[in-house]
């Protein structure tokens, strides 16, 4: 494994120095025994960490290989295994995909408002409101969804199956029960946009204030201040924070295991009722009743779900750690 | 109480960078020694090597001795912690712990030991360091209350109480004024005056007039140019270095022609 | 609505410059006033009797002022007020889900909430009646043991994050593997516990310590950084200070840095307990769902509210009414725990932050 991004700090590489180019002058200053013991624990802390992290990976793995190898009649499902995960996959990436298509640009907006148009005073408790969102636990988003934004959508969804039916998209037949993926996505959507929002804000609030100044300075108006001064800046972190908002959204299990009726086609049509399943809602949904090896099929393809969103998050990450160097912020 | 110091030619370094090089300078006791030079030059960080501190950044390291009443403070096993039991230390922002209060500020450094004493051991040590400190009669109707509540110069002195209060035999102040007005300023001074009757202290500034005000001795140290690690130029009766220095770089930099 | 706002202009009598300074501009009373406007209609039509459609009318309303804008002001001045037009609009499209969700499981919760609500268990309960005590007592307990473990592994490695390996190149990797691992899918965590446990205890394990096992799995890495970003806070002053004190490093730790960052901790600590506290997804795989209450986290399955939640409507039984109406007590609930946390972890950082630090 390589060097993450924005882990090189300057003092680093003078340690690495001292020990490297003049082992001879390593003092032996005694330590006090509660100093090695405070220290040792701490450490092993930290490396219990790194332990988790690897068991996740391991222990998803032992106990997965044995359902991806499973022959087709041994498992539930009754097919080979990337047959099986190949459309929760799908339903997997669909649902985040739409979910932060409208997500990111209400959080941009909502960040922005929080950060340059509401009153200075009222940024702090208006924060704390959109915080509140993240706050809510998934069963209650799912509870919420299941009985009042699914009705509440079928309307709508009989509108656009009337007047938009030709995009595949919304082909129908629309759903009596509203429990489709575009239900789902929309509380997904709900539940991402808080921590995509939190970050912006602080992405918008860092930017320098000179920037800004400089912009009104110019005889910029507020908007054109913020194409000049805060959108350049920030941009990096508004990729990242959809990042994170994306492995929220791949991960989320419980919204989606209850607002969805999912049959686990492979479908754009977003508005119907046979609907694509996710591997999260998936897996949520029949692990209880799984027995043998349909166990660790389910346990391998919270595997791929791991790898994904792992990858995902590593990636935003990286942009955050680079974008720290950079900044030059603290 | 109170002793000198022989520091004999003393390199510092952070990580491979040497940032201060070959220092040898006698500090004696019961005197005040201050430190000038440009910024950069190395003072503060070879001030902090005198009790171990500069230790606390990463990869920081010396090479040379400095002697303290004959004990090498650098050898092999000596405890740096014991060493800064020995040697106090006042920063240049008055740091007062924000969650104790003025009494326990005071009596930080046998409390954070867990050392165990009397209340009326206690309130001794509190009073008497305070009063070195020239504090008392300002606080002492609010001993119990938040330390970091007083102002800037009353922060700073109380700092002094505290360093005093562990009854070091060394109290190194690093720039103690910087942060304050003039008038505080002014009491710190006098302050250093009649604390130098018990202890050695070593002091680092960038007010030529201070360092006239309150040093028996002055240490000029300077950069040989960028990059290059700091020296000491030279030191002497702080009359002799004002009024009639050796080095022409002591010269210009006393008289504000650089630096 | 009538103007309050008469400023006289001194219309004549400027000089060029002043004048051309003055570039036209809508009358000042007209966006405030739009926007008023443009709420109230917004609130009465969420709240009152006349229908969602008044939303639409308040929303036509603010919207007249960028085109009046742009008549009167210019393109330039048109495009700033649609933007705040847009960025407002954003916020209260956000607002609506929260109220929505507030309102609902408050008005659908509430009736159900009772003593008997609060102190039975599920046990031989068929159609109405029984409670939701096997599920708190569940939940306290496994919410406990998960912070049990959490806590301190947290704490210590942001202690080793902060004081000892600052800057090397593990604590650099260690904090980026933290980072990633906060957004490790609950479900994931779930399996990783099962996957563990299956190991010693054999197919099909329900154990309310496996629970506590997977909500640590998502709780350390928030200890790690809400505690990191405390300890950063503290001035490395304090530290010199008693440093130079003769006070060795670990005692430094404990006795200056720790208490200077307590408030700050207990703050960050008591937002993760919440975040995990509603987590549904591990506990579904691993402590699964009883109807009777069990103290004993080592022993078999253990109820807990999400779970509860969870089944309660999604498996309602027969007749489906008053498991759903549970369904609805128990998310009520659920959210009152959440909220309280959330409030009690404003209130420390508020009221026990060390006064004057900076």
């Amino acid at each position: 494994m390589g060097c993450p991004p924005g882990t090189t700090a300057p003092s680093e590489r003078l340690t690495i120095v001292t020990s490297t180019q003049s082992p001879e002058r390593r003092r032996t200053t005694p330590t006090r025994p509660g100093d090695r013991i405070f220290r040792g624990t701490s450490l092993a802390a930290a490396l219990l960490i790194l332990a988790t992290l690897a068991g996740v990976a391991v222990f998803l793995t032992a106990e997965g290989i044995p359902g991806i190898l499973a022959s087709p009649d041994e498992v539930k499902h009754g097919t080979g295994f990337v047959d099986y995960v190949a459309p929760l996959v799908f339903g997997t990436l669909l649902a985040a995909i739409l979910a932060l298509t409208m997500a990111v640009p209400l959080a941009i907006g909502v960040a922005l408002f929080i950060s340059h148009y509401a009153p200075r005073k009222l940024a702090a408790p208006l924060g704390y409101v959109i915080d509140l969102l993240a706050a809510v636990p998934s069963v209650v988003y799912g509870v919420w969804g299941i009985s009042f934004l699914a009705p509440a959508l079928v309307p709508l969804y009989r509108w656009l199956e009337d007047n938009l039916g030709f995009v595949p998209l919304f082909a129908g037949p629309a759903s009596a029960t509203g429990r489709t993926i575009l239900t789902a996505s929309i509380v997904l959507a709900v539940m991402v946009l808080p921590v995509i929002t939190a970050i912006c804000r602080e992405i918008f609030l860092q930017t320098p204030r000179l920037h800004e100044e400089a912009a009104l300075a110019l005889g910029a108006t507020r908007w054109e201040m913020a194409r000049l001064a805060i959108f350049p800046y920030a941009r990096s972190g508004i990729i990242s924070a959809s990042m994170l908002g994306l492995g929220r959204a791949l991960g989320e299990t419980m919204a989606v295991a209850m607002v969805l009726s999912a049959s686990g086609v492979v479908t754009f049509n977003l508005i119907s009722s046979t609907n694509p399943s996710t591997i999260a809602a998936n897996i949520a949904l029949t692990f209880n009743e799984a027995t043998g090896l349909t166990v660790n099929a389910l346990i391998a393809s919270g595997l791929v779900l791991f790898v994904i969103t792992f990858g995902v998050n590593f990636a935003a990450r990286a942009i955050v750690d680079r974008r720290k160097d950079f900044s030059g912020a603290n | 109480m109170a002793k000198s110091i022989d520091v004999s030619d003393l390199d510092i370094y952070y990580g491979d960078f040497l940032a201060v090089e070959g220092v040898t300078i006698p500090i004696a006791a019961r005197s005040v020694t201050a430190f000038i030079g440009p910024s950069g030059c190395g003072k503060s960080t070879f001030l902090r090597s005198l009790n171990r501190m500069h230790e606390v950044i990463r990869g920081a390291r010396v090479d040379g001795k400095v002697l303290i009443d004959g004990q090498d403070l650098y050898a092999d096993d000596m405890d740096p912690v014991n060493v800064r039991r020995l040697i106090g230390m006042v920063f240049q922002r008055p740091n007062p712990f924000p969650t104790m209060s003025i009494a326990e500020n005071v009596l930080a450094g046998q409390r954070l030991n867990s050392k165990r004493m009397k209340k009326k051991e206690a309130d001794d040590i509190v009073e008497r360091s305070l009063r070195s400190a020239g504090l008392w009669n300002e606080v002492k109707d609010r001993l119990d209350r938040p330390g970091s509540g007083l102002s800037g110069g009353q922060q700073q002195r109380l700092c002094i109480a505290r360093a005093i209060a562990t009854q070091p035999e060394v109290l190194l102040m690093d720039e103690p004024c910087s942060a304050l007005d003039p008038i505080s300023t002014s009491i710190i001074e006098d302050l250093i005056h009649e604390l130098k009757t018990d202890y050695t202290i070593v002091i680092v500034t960038h007010n030529m007039q201070q360092a006239a005000r309150v040093s028996d001795t002055t240490a000029f140290f300077n950069l040989a140019g960028v990059g290059q690690p700091g020296r000491l130029i030279e030191h002497g009766d702080t009359s002799m270095m004002f009024s009639n220095p050796e080095d022409p770089a002591t010269e210009a930099y006393i008289q504000g022609r650089f630096g | 609505m009538t103007s309050t706002l008469q400023t006289p202009r001194p219309e004549s009598g400027a000089s060029p410059i002043a004048s051309s300074l003055r570039g036209r501009q809508l009358p000042r009373w007209v966006p405030p006033a739009l926007t008023a406007a443009a709420v109230l209609l917004a609130l009465v039509g969420v709240f009152g009797p006349v229908g969602a459609w008044l939303v639409l009318v308040g929303w036509c309303v603010a919207a007249v002022i960028p085109i009046w804008s742009l008549a009167v002001e210019g393109s330039r001045k048109a495009m700033d007020r649609l933007v705040t037009l847009l960025v407002s609009t954003a916020f209260a499209i956000t607002l609506f889900p929260l109220g929505s969700i507030l309102a609902t499981v408050v008005s659908r919760g509430a009736p159900v909430l009772s003593s008997e609500f609060f102190t039975y268990s599920m046990r031989n309960i068929v159609g109405e009646g029984g409670g939701i005590y096997h599920a708190l007592m569940g939940t306290l307990l496994i919410t406990a043991a998960a912070a049990a473990i959490s806590i301190p592994i947290g704490l210590f490695t942001a202690i080793y994050l902060i004081e000892y390996g600052d800057g090397t190149r593990l604590a650099g990797w260690i904090r980026f593997l933290v980072d990633v691992m906060t957004g490790i899918p609950s479900i994931v965590a779930g399996l990783f516990a099962y996957a563990l446990f299956v190991i010693f205890f054999g197919p099909g394990v329900r154990m309310g310590v496996g629970g506590a096992v997977a909500l640590s799995v998502l709780m350390i890495p928030v200890v790690v950084r809400s505690c990191e970003e405390m300890l950063k806070l503290v001035p490395n002053e304090l530290r010199e200070a008693s440093y130079a004190l003769g006070v060795p490093k670990w005692r430094t730790i404990v006795k200056v840095v720790l208490p200077t960052a307590l408030a700050g901790i207990v703050t960050g600590v008591t937002l993760a307990i919440a975040r995990v506290i509603g987590e549904t997804a591990p506990l579904l795989v691993i402590a699964g769902l009883t109807d009777s209450v069990n103290f004993n986290l080592f022993d078999g399955r253990m109820a807990t509210l999400p779970v509860f939640t969870y089944f309660s409507i999604i498996v309602p039984g027969v007749p489906p009414g008053p498991s759903i109406e549970r369904a609805w007590g128990a998310a009520l609930v659920l959210l009152i725990i959440v909220m309280l946390l959330n409030l009690a972890a404003r209130l420390v950082s508020y009221f026990f932050s060390p006064k004057g630090e900076r």
